[in-house]
């Protein structure tokens, strides 16, 4: 019980204290997580959408592999990254290998089956006539896409809400694209598990606290979008 | 709201672009969790950054990845502990100016009790023999590490074979390992800075040290800008000779931790 109060103090310690390592800490992992979330998103949605309301041919094969790819350990999806962004990889000459972009990249890889399996399920939820109704007006492609995404909404903003979890909770990707290199790609779980190999149970358990309130507060956020907006 | 979301995303923009768009200097090193987590890359380090207005990006991994990233030629200069494995990088030409650079030494930990009973014997191998014959549990590194190459060829020179169940492979760092081998009241080979980190966490204590066959040497390697273009040689070059040179050799001379020395310069001039 001791072990557990000395954490919860230490992690209130370190978000009063502002120490601008943890806060540099904390800020690499919203700025990856927030990339990594978007561009996961903006792939991720429309071919969710293009997947659920068109028929053709491999369209059974394309969800099945999109629902495989979920099951993708993180592991596996750093190394067949760290292969493709490693100087021997193909895309070794950008040197985007342990830099925050090689990161997100990588959790990029790992968000958008989620988005897109979601954004699928949401879709095949609404009610079936909504596509009668919007072919009989005459809709156009793109007014029928808007049409759904308006309907299904809340279901696609949670697809969203679950990727960036996800990302921001990850640790093989960020270890392995990263290198948990310290004041430049160190984020959060990197450093709860560099400090949990250090021994220091307290310190790790006190930037989990902190991973918690970061996660709190942006959810809040887009929960209070949610309310106010839509 | 909206418009405090979007403030909100042009401010993550810009400072995004602010921090991460000026690009400097940066050398990359790979090098071990020993020379990281005993906490002398932060002392070693920051004299160099500033008088070159260079920043060295540290991946502490284990000796045997180290390599492997410079072999790949993901970085710039590698800073390991295991002779044979430097040497052999050396002469398949993916290093070049390998320099000793310090050393320090490593330890046989065990439980008070020493169910083994391997106090007192000089010989780092006829204590491992000890262990084996009384199966007394083991942990291992098991991660390819300097340290594990090490432990590995001292069962060797003993002509053990160890075995499970009272030996176990963890496959972790060295701090994870002192850990288990704690928990579990179990025998482990650690290097001594490490252990020095931790012995106020940990209930084991040194039952062997100070033997040949447990000394631990630091070496540093560039990487070998023929078989890779993109390595930055002469960056490369002049972190060996910092660290290797006078300044550098003061530093890691001078680093206590816990009142006590942790590596020993020797770099050769």
């Amino acid at each position: 019980m001791h072990f557990l109060s000395e954490s919860i103090y230490k992690a209130f310690l370190l978000v009063l204290n502002l120490d601008p390592e943890v806060y540099q800490i904390v800020w690499t992992s919203i700025y990856i997580s927030f990339w990594s979330t978007t561009l996961s998103a903006s792939v991720g949605i429309p071919l969710g959408a293009l997947v659920a309301l068109k028929n053709f041919r491999g369209k059974p094969a394309l969800l099945l592999l999109l629902n495989t790819s979920m099951a993708l350990p993180t592991v596996v999806i750093g190394l067949f990254c760290y292969a493709i962004l490693s100087r021997m990889g193909p895309l070794g000459d950008l040197g985007l290998l342990f830099t925050p972009t090689g990161i997100a990249l990588g959790l990029f890889v790992l968000a958008t089956p989620i988005s897109a399996n979601l954004t699928v399920a949401a879709i095949q939820n609404l009610d079936s006539r909504l596509t009668l109704t919007c072919k009989m007006l005459g809709a156009s492609p793109l007014q029928e896409f808007w049409l759904t995404m308006k309907e299904a909404r809340f279901a696609v903003m949670a697809a969203i809400v679950i990727a960036f979890g996800r990302v921001v909770s990850e640790v093989g990707i960020a270890m392995m694209l990263g290198g948990n290199i310290r004041g430049f790609t160190r984020t959060m779980t990197t450093a709860i598990a560099l400090e949990t190999s250090k021994g220091e149970f307290e310190l790790g358990l006190a930037l989990g606290f902190v991973l918690m309130l970061v996660a709190l507060v942006i959810n809040g956020m887009i929960f209070f979008v949610q309310k106010g907006r839509l | 709201m909206k418009r405090l979301l979007g403030l909100l995303t042009i401010g993550i923009l810009v400072s995004s672009f602010a921090s991460y768009g000026l690009a400097e200097t940066r050398l990359r090193m790979s090098t071990t969790t020993s020379t990281e987590n005993s906490g002398l890359l932060k002392v070693l380090l920051p004299p160099f950054e500033k008088a070159n207005n260079v920043k060295v990006d540290v991946i502490s991994v284990g000796t045997g990845k180290a390599l492997k990233l410079g072999e790949n030629g993901d970085v710039d200069v590698v800073f390991v502990h295991s002779r044979p494995a430097e040497d052999k990088f050396v002469s398949e030409g993916f290093g070049v100016d390998r320099k000793d650079v310090m050393y320090n030494d490593y330890v046989i930990l065990g439980p008070k009790n020493d169910p083994a009973g391997i106090k007192g014997i000089k010989s780092a191998i006829e204590a491992f023999k000890k262990i084996a014959e009384t199966k007394s549990m083991f942990v291992s590194r098991g991660d390819d590490s300097g340290t594990d190459k090490q432990e590995r060829s001292i069962w060797k020179a003993a002509g053990i074979t160890p075995q499970s169940p009272w030996y176990i492979e963890a496959g972790s760092g060295m701090g994870a390992v002192l850990q288990m081998a704690n928990e579990k009241n179990a025998y482990t080979l650690s290097d001594r800075g490490t252990y020095i980190s931790y012995e106020k966490k940990i209930d084991l204590v040194i039952l062997g040290e100070g033997e040949k066959t447990l000394f631990n040497p630091y070496g540093i390697i560039a990487v070998n800008p023929k078989k890779h273009p993109n390595a930055q040689y002469e960056l490369a070059k002049k972190f060996i000779d910092y660290v290797t040179g006078p300044e550098g050799q003061k530093i890691i001379q001078d680093y206590t931790l816990e009142g006590k020395q942790l590596f020993f310069p020797d770099a050769k001039k």
